[in-house]
């Protein structure tokens, strides 16, 4: 069993939801990662604030927030159990922030201390 | 006359306190002499109450026949540490009584030494239930083979063994250091966690056993309640957490000693007192930056008193178990979110998620599934709960689950 980080990307972070949709897309996200902890294959998770984001640059140049030029945003991320690279795929489709157009998921096997990596 | 009732009561109250301040007294190597002291305190009491009637004070009687024991023991005994003996003959010879302090304040220090020294993590956790129930809550080898449904010889072994484990690991009577007390007092928490549990999904036919079970958990929790050491909110919440349970002992079993489940309970026999208990202490819990499992399990046994069904209620359930399976996973709470996943977010979308559960070994797993199909597809239904009924391994939940499929229309 290898564990895969879920990355939730946003494909514009600025946009402002309302304080409804915010709402009702929290609760899809605590309903999603149950529904994974429920099968025993959450490992750990946590949502990334945009609130006092910031962006540190190659001249160690600090600019705020995550957005200036490119738009696209990493909202958060899960870390899951999972037997194979399809079944992190099959949790990660069930994620709400592909209800947005244009949002992503990335899955990335979590390197382990195996020499390998 | 004495009320029936009395004995009993007074023997589960007192049998631990004396217990617990003599092997304080004695070491932990002793605590069979110690055992013994207790019982035979008792049985002078059964022997000569009945006839010369109830002591005005039975607890000072108690106090007063467990010292004088104590002394004829220590005058008889080649087993007990010369050290003791000595001790005791010093005072003997100054003319005063043994060292045998039965102040309310050395009780529950006595008590609470023993509750950690009896969860030690070296003694196996089954064994640690048996000796708590024995030790500090004077339960007898009968009632403890009822109430873990084993027979008395089984009992006495597991007992011997877990004796002896006090005897050869590394356990003492200290009160554990600063830096040890958080995971010690979670090891206490588990242990009396599990002695409520066996008495609330015990599967003994006596209700007595098993509402004593759930007492005797609640009392030893309210113990570390009482120290400022131990007085956390984790506990708080545990407390409250059997409290929430315990509010519905006496609607979970008909008079003939079926299970009642939840849904068809008189909610007249739900104890108010209990519930309010229950949310006092649910009250106290909420303090410091932790969150327990406790903290989470005795919110959602909070929304179980409100019989209602609203949308509030099963949302807020449903967002609860979401969290407890993130710290803590386990099949029963993976099933039971997944009903209040079918409550709040209806049944279509609960019956792909159970299906994903593939817990196929578990009972409950076909209960929930059986459950999830009434009244849409019947037939699935029955074979659901008919799998459940094979799986089952108390008669008392084959005839609830009996009663399920009776009630189906197709």
């Amino acid at each position: 069993m290898d564990e895969y980080a879920l990355i939730m990307r946003h494909e514009d972070g600025s946009k402002v939801a309302s304080p409804e949709q915010l709402q009702q897309w929290m609760k899809q996200t605590m309903d999603w990662i149950g529904g994974i902890a429920a099968q025993n294959k959450f490992v750990s998770g946590t949502g990334l604030l945009f609130d006092k984001a910031k962006v540190v640059d190659s001249k160690k140049m600090v600019t705020n927030g995550p957005f200036g030029d490119i738009k696209e945003t990493i909202g958060g991320f899960i870390i899951v159990r999972a037997s194979s690279v399809d079944e992190a795929v099959e949790f990660a489709k069930g994620c709400p922030v592909l209800m947005g157009e244009g949002n992503t998921m990335e899955v990335r096997r979590i390197a382990k201390d195996d020499g390998v990596h | 006359m004495t009320s029936p009732a009395l004995l009993p009561n007074l023997f589960r109250n007192e049998f631990g306190k004396i217990t617990s301040v003599l092997v304080k007294h004695f070491g932990l190597q002793h605590v069979e002499v110690a055992e013994d002291i207790a019982s035979e305190t008792f049985l002078l009491a059964m022997e000569t109450w009945p006839y010369r009637g109830v002591p005005e004070n039975p607890t000072a009687w108690l106090y007063a026949v467990a010292k004088n024991k104590t002394k004829n023991v220590l005058q008889r005994s080649r087993t007990l540490d010369e050290k003791i003996k000595a001790e005791w003959v010093q005072s003997q010879e100054h003319l005063t009584e043994p060292d045998i302090d039965l102040s309310n304040q050395n009780i529950l220090d006595s008590q609470l030494r023993m509750l950690f020294a009896l969860c030690h993590p070296g003694i196996p956790v089954e064994s640690q239930v048996a000796l708590c129930l024995r030790i500090l809550c004077g339960f007898g080898i009968d009632e403890l083979a009822s109430a873990f449904l084993v027979n008395k010889e089984t009992i006495n072994k597991r007992l011997v063994r877990a004796r002896e484990k006090l005897r050869t690991t590394e356990v003492t009577l200290e009160f554990p250091a600063e830096e040890q007390l958080v995971p010690r007092l979670d090891n206490v928490l588990t242990t009396l966690y599990l002695m409520f549990s066996e008495g609330y999904y015990s599967e003994t036919n006596e209700t007595i056993i098993r509402e004593d079970l759930c007492e005797e958990a609640i009392r030893s929790v309210k113990l570390l309640t009482s120290n400022e050491k131990t007085n956390t909110p984790a506990a708080h919440a545990l407390l409250a957490l059997m409290y929430f349970h315990a509010s519905r002992l006496k609607a979970r079993t008909s008079p003939t000693g079926e299970l009642v489940l939840y849904d068809d309970q008189d909610e007249r026999l739900w104890s108010q007192e209990y519930i309010s208990r229950g949310a006092y202490y649910l009250s106290l819990s909420a303090k410091g930056t932790t969150l327990t499992k406790y903290h989470l399990e005795a919110s959602i046994a909070y929304w179980h008193t409100i019989r209602t069904d609203t949308r509030e209620k099963w949302e807020n359930i449903l967002q609860l178990y979401n969290r407890l399976l993130q710290l803590e996973y386990s099949p029963i709470a993976a099933l039971n979110r997944t009903y209040a996943l079918a409550k709040a977010n209806g049944v279509e979308e609960a019956i792909a998620e159970a299906e994903k559960l593939k817990l196929t070994t578990n009972q409950y797993y076909h209960t929930l599934l059986g459950e999830l199909h009434r009244g849409t597809d019947d037939k699935l239904s029955r074979a659901y709960l008919q799998q459940a009924q094979r799986l089952s391994k108390s008669s008392a939940e084959r005839n609830a689950i009996q009663k399920k499929i009776d009630s189906l229309k197709d």
